[in-house]
């Protein structure tokens, strides 16, 4: 018999969440504020973020129903260039960059590797509240009235030109920023220094791979953006003039700082989500991931390639032919290591037992809507075709479709992946399908015919556009609507779940992994005692063979 | 099944937590040995330090390209440095590093006297190096040296108005362009030494409260860690110094 599911609940008759667990230890509010427990400091970056989530969703609405109509009737031009700015600051720095690291990286990290807590809890809460810090002064930008400079800060525009806060929302951003180092740094750390017994580096979950070739990227790229976001807020405060062509500064020297962080951000938001693909694929096709080492290494590969590529965010500024071949082609190389994860993870599928529980619905997603952005990667990465499609509604869609349909899809699938085990509960099983659906379908409405207006011309950045460009805005428009139900669900049926949710037990997916063998949720210690690992990584024969002989014991 | 392992874990737990005897107080509950604590702290600090010279490095870039930029109008308005200051500076950052080491020393040897001596004369160190900077700022303000506040090129288009650099190096007027691109010389200048100062002032405040802790004996129990991850700090910036004080103060001196 073909199984439909691998879904594997206790009893529910006798079932129990267990009652010792990080969640039950310690009440009161205090107990959390001033929690070392990477669990507990995960799930306050999991509420945080998603309120975030919602406040940069609720822009991207507003984005979508000004473009509604061809004129600028919903807000002002003015007022429409605060709404996408403040969109793209809340969503790239407040959303992305910590969504699948902080969270869930934080709450699985420590128990894949086989440790008590991340190597350093104090610089882990820090990092949360660092994030508050951030978030608190981005909502001040708002409330005060908003920055309207697009989330570059391109120079000479943000240090001369405009009066709006640009001061508040630089130093937010550059207090984000060490939130995320701290994250990073705790990471490398503990993926170095806290690994169980005979958990040697290839046996390593892909996830804990790919969210260390983050973590350097963060580690080495967000401190450059950190001391130019001081010289640009030194700039509008102190009048000096690094970047001002008018004091023989240099704008573009701005550019090459920003985008040497601001590139690499790219794939410190994408790669943690990569590796919660590889973990839901494998578990949900019931098979080692194909060439696992290769897929260990794609990651590194693509945290090394991406320093340097910065430029070709700049084939339009002025940078000279040479470098704009150099770094075309050094651009294109970074599709072979993404390459070598879509066909390993393709590879993987192949003679697997596929299921389609909702984390895997959220994964096929990544692949494709992951291809379709990087594919369209290739076309901006070339710098002939750049100079026509840059600046146009091209490139939104090129990176809606890596961020959104590829770093969002994973984040949520994640979410579900885990959710079992961090709250206990499993989430109602055919609702969350359908969001999954839902999520696909709108992304699709809303993103597709950006692609082709892009090419039509219709440039980025404005509240008003030609009449003939309203068909195919209107399709998108109503796609974000579609979009937006599809991550409202999740929201309703997760909280509901916490209550109402089915006991998962320790191992719903029947999966491997060092996660999957303790309780749900976890003790605050994770472990009774350290284990020791004497297997690889995403061995579903190991596993079986295992279960097998506990049958043949118990009878 | 997973129920009564569950109680079974927690129970466990709870016995996990009783013996904690057996480790020293200072070793933290997550990690299995003292050896594994100063293992991944020591790593963090060097990685916490690699962010750092990330962080330096795009002022370095920004100092070097500009250099190659207006060569003349920086080698002019370095000779406004004034070097016997930037020496001394050099010579008190690096005796700090020395006192800085011994009370690491002193830590690991557990000599409690010692150790509150060096940290006292780390302190004295750092801050006879923010007073020495703080006469140098001072002597630009009176020069009309502050970049964008208040700024003059007067030394530069018409250098026998500053005798006192002028006996010394003979300076030929610069045209007004590029006399004005003298104040990006002088912003690097403020923004490269002042966040070096600002790291100075954070590794002071630091100092101070260990100064207090190490009274209380908290460093000389066998747990250096604390002290030892200050010190790389603190070589960290005394080593930024000496990248920063030759290339303002000494690579144009001719």
């Amino acid at each position: 018999m073909s199984a439909t599911t691998i879904v594997n609940l206790p009893d529910q008759s006798t079932a129990r969440i267990p009652k010792m667990n990080f969640l039950t230890k310690e009440n009161g509010l205090l107990s959390w504020l001033l929690t070392g427990d990477h669990k507990r400091i995960a799930t306050l970056y999991l509420i945080s973020i998603t309120f975030f989530f919602f406040i940069g969703g609720a822009l991207a609405g507003l984005i979508r129903l000004e473009l509604l109509t061809p004129q600028t009737d919903l807000m002002a031009a003015d007022t429409y260039n605060k709404v996408f700015t403040m969109h793209g600051v809340i969503m790239v720095f407040l959303f992305l960059v910590p969504s699948v690291p902080a969270t869930i990286g934080n709450f699985i990290i420590p128990i894949m590797v086989g440790a008590k807590d991340l190597a350093l809890p104090k610089i882990n809460l820090l990092s949360w509240y660092l994030y508050i810090i951030a978030g608190c002064m981005v909502i001040y930008t708002m409330a005060a009235g908003g920055v309207d400079t697009g989330w570059t800060f391109t120079t000479p525009l943000s240090t001369h030109y405009l009066n709006t806060h640009v001061i508040s929302t630089g130093l937010a951003i550059f207090v984000a920023g060490f939130s995320s180092i701290f994250t990073g740094l705790n990471f490398i750390v503990t993926i170095h220094k806290m690994r169980a017994p005979g958990m040697t580096w290839f046996r390593l979950p892909l996830f804990v791979w790919s969210n260390y070739a983050a973590s350097i990227l963060m580690v080495l790229g967000t401190p450059v953006l950190a001391i130019t976001l001081v010289l640009v807020v030194l700039e509008r405060t102190l009048n000096i003039g690094v970047f001002d062509p008018a004091k023989g500064g240099d704008p573009l020297l701005f550019q090459h700082l920003f985008w040497f962080y601001s590139h690499p951000a790219v794939y410190i938001m994408i790669l943690p989500g990569m590796g919660v693909i590889s973990e839901v694929i494998s578990t949900f096709s019931r098979k080692r991931v194909f060439g696992y080492t290769a897929v260990a290494f794609s990651s590194v590969a693509i945290a090394v390639f991406a320093f340097f590529v910065w430029a070709h965010h700049m084939f339009i500024m002025g940078i000279s032919n040479y470098s704009m071949l150099v770094f075309s082609l050094l651009t294109m190389l970074v599709a072979v290591p993404s390459a070598i994860k879509i066909f390993n993870w393709a590879f993987t599928l192949y003679k697997g037992s596929i299921t389609f529980e909702t984390p895997m619905l959220y994964a096929f997603g990544f692949m494709g809507l992951f291809t379709i952005g990087g594919m369209t990667g290739v076309f901006l990465g070339a710098s002939g075709t750049d100079i026509h499609l840059t600046e146009t509604y091209f490139i939104v869609a090129h990176f809606h479709f890596v961020m959104v349909g590829g770093m969002l899809m994973a984040f949520l699938a994640g979410i579900h992946f885990w959710w079992p085990k961090w709250t206990g509960r499993m989430y109602p099983e055919k609702i969350s399908q359908l969001a999954a659906i839902v999520t696909f379908i709108g992304f699709n409405f809303t993103f597709f015919p950006q692609f082709i207006l892009g090419t039509l011309g219709m440039p980025r950045r404005y509240a008003a556009y030609p009449a003939e460009f309203q068909s195919l805005n209107v399709f998108s428009t109503a796609g974000a609507t579609i979009l937006g139900v599809g991550y409202l669900l999740p929201i309703l049926y997760l909280t509901w779940s916490l209550k109402y949710g089915e006991i998962a037990g320790d191992n719903p997916w029947q999966a491997t992994g060092l996660e999957w063998t303790i309780q749900s949720p976890p003790l605050t210690e994770n472990f009774v005692e350290i284990p020791i690992v004497d297997h690889e990584a995403y061995d579903y024969e190991w596993l079986e063979k295992k279960q097998q002989k506990e049958v043949a014991s118990v009878g | 099944m997973s129920d009564s392992t569950a109680t079974a874990n927690g129970a466990l737990a709870e016995a996990g937590d009783a013996h904690h005897g057996e480790h020293p107080a200072y070793q933290r509950h997550h990690f299995e040995s003292v050896g594994q604590q100063f293992d991944a702290t020591n790593f963090a600090m060097w990685l916490f330090l690699l962010t750092e010279i990330m962080f330096f490095g795009g002022l370095f870039t920004a100092y070097m390209i500009m250099r190659n930029w207006y060569y003349p109008a920086f080698v002019e308005a370095s000779h406004q440095l004034n070097i016997g200051w930037g020496t001394g500076n050099t010579a008190v950052l690096i005796t700090s590093s020395f006192t800085m080491a011994m009370g690491v020393w002193s830590a690991e040897m557990r000599k409690k006297g010692l150790l509150v001596l060096f940290l006292v004369l780390t302190f004295i160190l750092g801050l006879a190096f923010l007073g020495i900077k703080t006469i140098e700022y001072s002597e630009k303000w009176e020069k009309h040296h502050i970049p964008g506040i208040r700024y003059s090129t007067q030394a530069f288009t018409n250098p026998q108005s500053d005798p006192e650099v002028y006996k010394e190096y003979h300076d030929k007027p610069l045209s007004p362009d590029m006399a004005s691109k003298t104040e990006m010389y002088f912003f690097l200048y403020f923004a490269m030494t002042g966040m070096h100062a600002l790291h100075m002032i954070i590794g002071i405040s630091i100092l101070g409260f260990m100064i207090v802790r190490a009274r209380a004996g908290a460093y000389t129990t066998g747990h250096v860690t604390y002290v030892e991850n200050f010190g790389l700090y603190w070589h960290f910036v005394d080593i930024v110094w000496i990248f920063l004080f030759p290339l303002l103060y000494l690579i144009s001196r001719h």
